[in-house]
């Protein structure tokens, strides 16, 4: 390829348009700084009667801006806010949130391409050199600052006076400890809460559905149902909180398929009960196929084998789900007989 | 012992004779009028059942075996009632093309209800089980909307996605969309608990609280829902919507900027 074939505008030797601080090619600088390319008019620049219609597009561009924001009001005021309209590809969708989204899209979108509409075809366009320097500040200027430095910490007599000094720099030290403290009014320390639920001995089981006492009659192989300790109402105060620990989810699998010896213990006739709070971060589990006995957890897919123990068989948790131990009281009632054994949920720091 | 015809002239004689001849009247009466109701109505049940037999030795028996007792390649239809046949047939679901895979696919229903019926018919007769809902049971009226939403959320969810549409699970199987389903088959699929759906019994599960999540279902994820914020993306949830504004709304973005640097303003093209 030789000189002859590049456009003009793009050969390095045009230096004579005073833009390149160096314009020969020297020992240290082996090439030459080719420079910008000579600066190109737009047609704006050249023909008055276009650089108008670009004014008067800019114009148009803010006025439609300005007539989509009073659109926005008045569609704020004018439409009922539950009135639904029906929109292609969109749906059925509010009205009014439509007509909001869609007025005061128009009016950013406009001022926008207005704005680089002007900027690409109306403002100067000269391109402008702007030289890089040291970001270090010059000998001189750092000596004088060093000076005033010295000369200040002499006047202050911070190096003569070390009573004054040392007392200071405790005094500096102590002062965040305050916020350390402060730290501790976050909330009461858990003690021993994530050791235990509100499941005791003799508690009753209480479906979820219908708040009422489970049989082991009403529990069928392969379905699966939610409970809830006896005594904990939904309005209760505090009832998020316990039921994020109590939650309790029963299946009924056949004795025979039950691998797990204690879990054939815990169980009655084949129901077992298991923590509905994931091992791992505490999501509610229950995504429960009740031909293969496994319990999917949504979050990280975590899978447990209800029929081996709430085994883990896939995923990050890291300990089975809890199991409690139930029996039928002397009124044929399902009820716990006593609490889990270890913590459900997450683990934590001192859970062993 | 004087012979009965000696009290004949006996002045309680007509009476004696009276009550006899109506208890006689109603006894008889009794034992043939509602057996021979009974006995028409079996007529028709066991034509439906040998009907259905037919059908089922065609359709079924492959898998399931000849009785119903089920091979390796399908379980025992015993006990599994008629609600558990009307969803399986009448969803498309069975007859399955084959027992391999992760789970039976919905498809279209080859059947019509009155052959579904007989077949119905015909499972019911292996094994008592949960027949088919009427009308009034997944119908709207009396259902109460805000509890199925609850009910739903409590026990359904979990799978099916807040608003029914459908999610993941292991190994391949997946629960799938609600949308478009017939009120009667969700309600069936909740007490027959099929393939590895868990059951919801009426003992768990009330007949009421059915019925009000089959009318929660209908007001969210039906063809008049109303969606607010208009492109539900799926219905799927946060991920969706901000995939979908990374991607489009972002790449929109990108794109018209790159087209405005693009395009000099120069007179003179280059």
């Amino acid at each position: 390829m030789s000189s002859q074939d590049i456009p003009e505008e793009n050969l390095p030797a045009a230096q004579d348009t005073g833009h390149g601080a160096l314009g020969v090619a020297d020992e240290k600088h082996p090439f030459a700084d080719p420079g910008l390319p000579p600066h190109e008019p737009r047609i704006q620049d050249i023909d008055e009667r276009a650089a108008k219609r670009s004014e008067r597009t800019v114009a148009l561009l803010f006025t439609v801006s300005m007539l989509a924001t009073i659109g926005f009001i008045a569609s704020f005021v004018a439409i009922p806010h539950d009135k639904s309209i029906y929109v292609f590809t969109l749906g059925h969708i509010n009205a009014m949130n439509f007509a909001l989204g869609l007025t005061l899209g128009v009016a950013l979108f406009c001022i926008g391409a207005g704005a680089v509409h002007w900027g690409r075809t109306l403002m100067s366009d000269h391109e402008l050199v702007q030289e890089r320097h040291p970001i270090e500040a010059p000998a001189d200027v750092r000596a004088q600052v060093f000076e005033d430095f010295r000369q200040g910490a002499k006047e202050s007599q911070l190096g003569r006076r070390k009573l004054i000094r040392n007392t200071m720099f405790g005094a500096m030290a102590m002062v965040p400890l305050s916020g350390v403290v402060l730290l501790r009014d976050l909330g009461p320390l858990p003690e021993d809460k994530l050791r235990h639920t509100l499941w005791r001995k003799g508690k009753l089981i209480v479906n979820m559905n219908t708040n009422e006492p489970l049989r082991p009659s009403d529990v069928a192989v392969g379905s699966l149902t939610f409970a809830k300790p006896e005594g904990l109402e939904e309005h209760d105060h505090g009832f998020q909180n316990e039921i994020a620990k109590a939650a309790l989810m029963l299946v009924r699998i056949q004795p025979e398929d039950i691998k797990d010896k204690r879990e054939l213990e815990w169980s009655h006739e084949g129901i077992v009960a298991y923590s509905k709070i994931c091992t791992h971060v505490g999501c509610p589990i229950s995504l429960y196929e009740q031909q293969t006995h496994h319990v999917l957890c949504p979050c990280h897919q975590s899978t447990f084998d209800l029929s081996d123990g709430a085994r883990v068989i896939f995923g990050p948790a890291g300990h089975p789900l809890p199991q409690l131990r139930i029996g039928v009281n002397d009124e044929g009632y399902l009820e716990a007989l006593g609490d889990f054994e270890e913590p459900v949920g997450p683990a934590f720091w001192e859970r062993g | 012992m004087k012979k009965l015809s000696a009290r004949r002239r006996h002045p309680l004689a007509a009476v004696v004779v009276l009550l006899l001849a109506l208890a006689a009247t109603g006894g008889l009466y009794a034992a043939f009028a509602p057996a021979g109701k009974a006995q028409a109505d079996e007529t028709a049940q066991s034509l439906a059942i040998d009907e259905g037999k037919k059908l089922y030795a065609v359709g079924c028996a492959s898998c399931h075996g000849t009785g119903g007792q089920g091979t390796s390649d399908g379980p025992s239809l015993v006990g599994v009632g008629a609600a558990a046949v009307d969803f399986q047939v009448a969803t498309g679901r069975m007859p399955a093309a084959t027992s391999q895979g992760a789970q039976v696919p919905r498809k279209k229903n080859i059947y019509t209800q009155a052959q579904i019926d007989q077949l119905a018919a015909y499972i019911a007769s292996l094994g008592a089980g949960p027949s088919v809902p009427t009308e009034e049971q997944y119908g709207p009226e009396g259902a109460d909307i805000a509890k199925g939403g609850e009910l739903f959320r409590n026990n359904c969810a979990q799978c099916h996605n807040f608003t029914g549409k459908g999610g993941a699970l292991t190994k391949g199987k997946y629960a799938p969309t609600l949308e478009g389903v017939n009120p009667k088959h969700i309600y069936e699929a909740m007490q027959t608990g099929p393939q590895n759906m868990p059951s919801f019994p009426d003992t768990t599960l009330s007949e009421q609280n059915k019925k009000d999540i089959i009318a929660y279902l209908n007001a969210v994820n039906s063809d008049e829902t109303e969606t607010p914020g208009g492109m539900e993306l799926g219905g799927i949830g946060p991920v969706a919507e901000g995939l979908f504004g990374w991607i489009f709304g972002l790449g929109t973005l990108i794109a018209i900027a790159v087209w405005v640097a693009a395009r000099t303003a120069k007179a003179k093209k280059s």
